[in-house]
């Protein structure tokens, strides 16, 4: 068993750099790294390039990042929450390639995989397909696509093991699992750190061998976007 | 004019038992309230979900179960959980049965535009490409007119295209309406008291008007 545990996220993301290529676990702010993204907020570093879905609200996640000028360019496919980043993007402020979400999981997938490049029918024809090339396959026409990988992946799981086996809950696992495979360094923030063999292995979403990093985070905000209560 | 939720109630009449079916944001979630419960359908979410249920109520929120637009939900009975590449392996595999969406503009041809005006709103497509791109079955839940009453069935989409030669019907305030493969927005049915005249003028793109139109019924 090989020891993947560090103190916190201070210690987890003290050497990321400037320029760093990042990735970042969620779906809106569902399943998102909040220590990691706490503790990067801390460091004087800048011109960062975030893969993310989308790109937090003005006030929580990416969006705190976002609004110290911490990010020079976003690869994301949605990102409608987030005023202040329409507001940079608009003005030229900040640099964005929005990227169909199947598109962007599946090179995510790919990087992690080892697979430089896919063909996929989303975006033929549009704005997306601009300069890529095409090709038909029983008659239908798609676009390559190529991986994606990163120099760190950050991610959020609900449970781990020290030796960085991840659990994920309910709809908080989305990119978690896939961005662990595609960063050169994978930190990991769980709710919830035990020793290794306390974990069912049938029940482990992602292996420890993606992980280089884990611990266990603490006073998780989990906000909710949209609060809809049935009647 | 049919209201949201009228348009929701007939979209709902398309769906068929044994699909599985995801639902865009705005109009598209409300089909699911009017989907009748004698059917089985499951309900997809993009950010990884099969079986998508009934919102919580108050003391059953989980921040970490939410649908693709970021509401809270609860699962149905035998639901699944998966990550973001397998929910669009699923979509781009063609297993998700039926596609109901919202659009900005729709075009003779089938074409759908819903993602961007440039200068003006970037919020991205998220995932609305790959499942336009791949859905055999793609229902669009629009207005008829924008708000400043500019017809969004045109000859072709002015505004940057999501999708090309994807939508089959669409559902508007007005009207249902197929896209012809010839090209054309074939007229099927009108909603109450609206006239073949005001869906005419109000039709930018080519409309197929044969024989008679029945007037929706609720």
């Amino acid at each position: 068993m090989i020891n993947k545990t560090v103190k916190n996220a201070t210690e987890a993301v003290a050497d990321i750099p400037s320029n760093a290529m990042l990735m970042m676990g969620g779906f809106g702010l569902s399943g998102i790294p909040e220590n990691c993204i706490s503790a990067l907020l801390k460091l004087d570093i800048k011109d960062l390039t975030i893969v993310s879905n989308n790109a937090g609200v003005d006030d929580f996640g990416i969006g705190l990042l976002l609004k110290k000028r911490m990010v020079k360019k976003m690869i994301s496919s949605y990102v409608g929450e987030n005023a202040e980043f329409e507001r940079q993007l608009l003005n030229g402020e900040l640099e964005v390639d929005l990227v169909p979400q199947g598109t962007l999981a599946e090179r995510v997938r790919a990087g992690g995989a080892g697979i430089p490049a896919f063909y996929t029918p989303a975006g033929v024809g549009t704005e997306v397909a601009e300069g890529k090339e095409t090709r038909e396959f029983d008659g239908k026409t798609y676009l390559l696509e190529s991986w994606l990988k990163a120099d760190f992946s950050i991610v959020k799981a609900w449970k781990g093991d020290t030796a960085g086996n991840l659990i994920f809950r309910g709809t908080a696992r989305n990119f978690n699992p896939i961005m662990a495979t595609a960063g050169k360094i994978c930190i990991a923030e769980v709710e919830e750190l035990v020793p290794a063999g306390e974990l069912d292995p049938n029940q482990i979403h992602t292996p420890g061998i993606y992980v280089q990093r884990i611990f266990q985070g603490i006073d998780y905000e989990k906000r909710i976007e949209q609060r809809t209560i049935s009647k | 004019m049919l209201t949201k939720e009228q348009i929701a109630q007939r979209i709902a009449k398309e769906v068929k038992s044994g699909q599985y079916i995801n639902l865009g944001i705005g109009i598209p979630t409300l089909v699911a309230n009017y989907i009748p419960s004698d059917l089985d359908v499951v309900l997809q979410s993009e950010n990884g979900l099969l079986g998508i249920g009934p919102f919580p109520t108050e003391n059953a929120v989980d921040p970490d179960l939410i649908n693709a637009g970021k509401q809270t939900i609860t699962f149905a009975r035998g639901s699944a959980l998966f990550n973001s590449a397998e929910s669009f392996a699923m979509i781009r595999g063609g297993h998700v049965h039926l596609t109901i969406l919202g659009a900005m503009e729709v075009s003779e041809n089938g074409d759908i535009a819903n993602w961007k005006i440039p200068g003006k709103m970037v919020k991205g497509m998220g995932g609305a490409m790959d499942l336009v791109a791949s859905a055999d079955n793609i229902i669009v839940a629009m207005q008829h007119c924008s708000r400043s009453g500019e017809s969004k069935l045109l000859p072709t989409c002015e505004l940057p295209i999501t999708g090309i030669r994807c939508v089959k019907m669409i559902v508007t305030d007005l009207a249902v309406l197929e896209i012809s493969s010839e090209g054309g927005f074939i007229l099927k049915e009108r909603a109450p008291g609206v006239s073949l005249e005001e869906i005419s003028a109000k039709t930018a793109g080519k409309l197929l008007i044969e024989g008679e139109i029945p007037e929706m019924k609720f």
